[in-house]
């Protein structure tokens, strides 16, 4: 029997962000709109609003991250909450203590909101099923399942430099088999009506019946990217391949690295994203990372926007404020 | 002691009854079905009127966790689960702490189930010492202490060479082996079938090939063996197939399902239910619907609960992290009635998959109700509708998928050696 939907309470409102599948379009554009606002609020000298005056976040940190952690940081000092972030390293897992107990003891303290990362898929999912009412969950990626907030963010992206979703041709390139951001993006991209979805990956790294997803999968850049608008590259963990995945750094590059060569199959017009952090010269060559056509640090830019969006949005708090 | 059972409708597949009518049992043995005559004098009279009568189930595999990891759960906790289940015979896996690899630990699991003194508890014994797979266990020895047949338990026998040897060696003494045939590389650190779940919820993924993989390579060597095999919790409609077809060829080979595997499927996961993570993975819809045909065939002949209970903590973590296991042994019968009243088999093949056939397989003198058997029944209500709740668990282990299902059927006796062990509620 499948479980209630967690995310929305009983009024349909969005309590936890927990994953792109099951939003309605309505909420994406919703998230994205008022994202817009704070992200012209944050080219001003004075960046901070009220909204989550008096609130405590909690970074939660179960796997390493420095770029998501520090722009959930700043995005949620920006709404004036306090933040804390927490790291908790393997070692203090293993001591016995419980994900659920390091939560319990944690919300003692009168935590409102938890940004969680794991290294486990669904983690973020029992998190919200055991915590009380008032306190909200953010997921910042779990395992290969979902990061919701950067595919919030991509489509931001997206939006910002293509606008309408629904002619568009977008093609994610790589690791798809351990990828929670290409998971969430294909929800996202699917949600927001996107004319076609594509998977480039050799079959190693592409999981079994992907296409349930609605996404079509190729194994040939030159195919896959054929009439592409939008290229979204994927990290590489190298040490992840265990030398069968991927039979070598040249061989993976000279088939599926991002070159101008490469480039040149999609649309003229098209361009090149990459949640990061990039290994350069393995998937993606500087000279197309650093070209015009890159969104790479837009999209970083983008992450503090809408991030403090999704903050404001599940507690409670709507875009009134924001841009004042 | 004499007891008398009367008025029940006698299911007895192995002797071709369905009839309504008394059950007589005598010093721990059944003395007659039927009309019964007149000068039996019962010390006790059990009126099964509108109950069904049959055999008392024979579980082939249920983890008691007695011993090694009695925190989770005891002889005695769980074999009071069990007689509460109808269940009168049960097979322990040999993965217990320590293993089950010499005499000395089948006795000590023999003299333990005793002390408890409700139902048999048979062990397996391992196939190969401390189940490392590399060396073979002193199979005769750990057969003439009790072990109704040889097992590697979920630890998969790696090395091909090491298993032709065990199923040469066991089949030198006339034994039976038990397969968990999985394919170690391709199962990995696996936690749900590969296919449209795995993939959308980023979970470790179990292909179906790991199951194919393993069966294949089993059935090779069960064929150029000669040794009597019996494959455990089959999962995938090709794997049955497989069987179905080596069976066909006159291999001597049997092969049993849990009864989740007939209820559940990958979609039953929804978003990370725990309660649902068991191995082999709960696999496709058509792969539920082919073990059911299978059973409906008699390819597959039969169920098991695959009782593994735990505390509550234990599902209580990231799905992958999380325990693996199912506490089956209160709703073995009903989820195996559920599928007479869906029409997936009939009423006898329901019984025979829990009584007859397990008792075949393991080669002992129960499941069934022959004159001058062992006394084992099980008399239930098959008309008793009730809302599985978490209390209703007798077991140590709350774990179920199944709660807050309805099911039809309710035990309400148990008896083991004429003895009666459970009635109405009380052991």
């Amino acid at each position: 029997m499948p479980n209630p939907d967690i995310q929305h309470d009983s009024n349909g409102a969005l309590k936890h962000f927990l994953t792109i599948e099951g939003l309605s379009r309505e909420t994406i554009y919703d998230i994205l709109d008022v994202a817009n606002n704070f992200f012209n609020f944050g080219q001003r000298e004075i960046k901070k609003v009220p909204l989550l005056r008096g609130k405590t976040v909690v970074n939660l940190f179960f796997e390493d991250s420095t770029r998501t952690r520090t722009t959930f940081e700043i995005a949620a000092k920006r709404l004036s909450a306090d933040v804390i972030n927490i790291n908790v390293p393997r070692s203090s897992v293993s001591k016995g203590e419980t994900m659920l107990d390091t939560i319990r003891t944690l919300e003692a303290m009168h935590t409102d909101m938890f940004v969680v990362r794991h290294t486990s898929s669904g983690a973020a999912h029992l998190i919200a099923q055991h915590v009380p009412e008032h306190v909200r969950i953010i997921n910042a990626g779990d395992g290969r399942h979902s990061h919701p907030t950067q595919a919030m963010l991509d489509m931001f992206t997206i939006r910002q430099y293509k606008g309408d979703f629904t002619p568009l041709r977008v093609a994610i390139v790589g690791d798809i088999l351990h990828s929670r951001v290409a998971r969430s993006q294909i929800h996202a991209l699917k949600i927001l009506g996107a004319a076609e979805v594509r998977v480039i990956a050799p079959r190693t790294l592409l999981p079994t019946g992907i296409e349930s997803l609605g996404v079509t999968p190729f194994t040939d850049m030159r195919e896959g990217l054929d009439d592409i608008d939008v290229v979204i590259m994927l990290r590489l963990q190298l040490e992840r391949m265990e030398g069968q995945l991927v039979a070598s750094e040249q061989e993976y590059f000279s088939h599926y690295g991002l070159t101008e060569e490469k480039l040149g199959y999609a649309k003229p017009d098209a361009v090149v994203m990459h949640p990061g952090p990039m290994n350069r010269g393995l998937e993606i060559t500087s000279s197309v990372a650093d070209s015009d056509k890159s969104l790479i640090l837009p999209q970083v830019t983008n992450g503090i926007a809408v991030r403090m969006a999704i903050m404001a949005r599940i507690m409670g708090g709507s875009s009134e404020g924001a841009g004042q | 002691m004499k007891l008398l059972i009367k008025n029940g409708r006698v299911i007895d597949p192995a002797n071709n009854i369905d009839d309504t009518c008394d059950v007589a049992i005598e010093n721990g043995r059944i003395v007659s079905v039927g009309k019964t005559s007149e000068v039996f004098s019962a010390d006790e009279t059990i009126d099964a009127q509108g109950k069904i009568i049959c055999p008392g189930l024979v579980d082939l595999q249920a983890r008691l966790r007695e011993p090694g990891q009695e925190h989770k759960a005891t002889m005695e906790s769980e074999c009071r689960a069990a007689v509460r289940g109808g269940i009168t015979a049960l097979c322990i896996p040999p993965d217990t702490y320590p293993v089950i690899d010499t005499p000395a630990m089948a006795h000590l699991i023999h003299d333990r189930s005793q002390n408890v003194g409700l139902n048999t508890v048979y062990p397996l014994g391992a196939l190969t010492t401390g189940l490392k797979g590399d060396r073979l266990s002193d199979m005769a020895a750990l057969s003439n202490a009790g072990c109704v047949a040889l097992s590697n338990a979920n630890s998969p026998v790696t090395n091909t060479l090491v298993m032709r040897r065990a199923m040469q060696y066991a089949a030198s003494f006339d034994l039976t082996v038990f397969l968990n045939a999985q394919d170690a590389w391709l199962q990995g650190n696996g936690c749900v079938h590969e296919g449209e779940i795995s993939t959308r919820l980023g979970l470790p993924a179990i292909p179906e090939a790991a199951e194919i993989v393993g069966v294949a390579r089993d059935l090779a060597l069960i064929e150029t063996t000669g040794v009597r095999a019996h494959f455990c919790q089959l999962s995938s409609a090709r794997a049955v197939a497989m069987i179905a077809e080596a069976q066909s060829r006159g291999l001597n080979v049997t092969a049993d399902v849990t009864a989740h595997h007939l209820h559940l499927s990958e979609h039953d996961i929804g978003l990370f239910d725990t309660q649902c993570f068991v191995l082999p993975p709960l696999r496709g819809v058509a792969d539920r619907d082919a073990l059911r045909r299978a059973l409906g065939d008699g390819v597959v002949t039969a169920v098991c609960s695959d009782h593994q209970p735990h505390g509550t903590d234990a599902k209580l973590a990231p799905f992958s992290e999380a325990a693996s296991g199912i506490s089956g042994l209160e709703t073995l019968l009903v989820l195996i009635w559920r599928l007479v009243d869906e029409g997936a088999i009939t009423m006898s093949q329901a019984i025979q998959s829990l009584t007859t056939n397990p008792g075949r397989i393991l080669g002992i003198n129960d499941g069934t109700l022959s004159i001058g058997a062992n006394a084992n029944v099980c008399i239930f209500d098959p008309d008793n509708k009730w809302t599985l709740t978490e209390s209703d668990f007798h077991s140590r282990g709350k774990n179920s998928p199944f709660i807050g299902w309805e099911f039809n059927g309710k035990v309400s006796h148990t008896i083991v050696g004429g003895r009666v062990v459970y009635a109405n509620g009380d052991i």
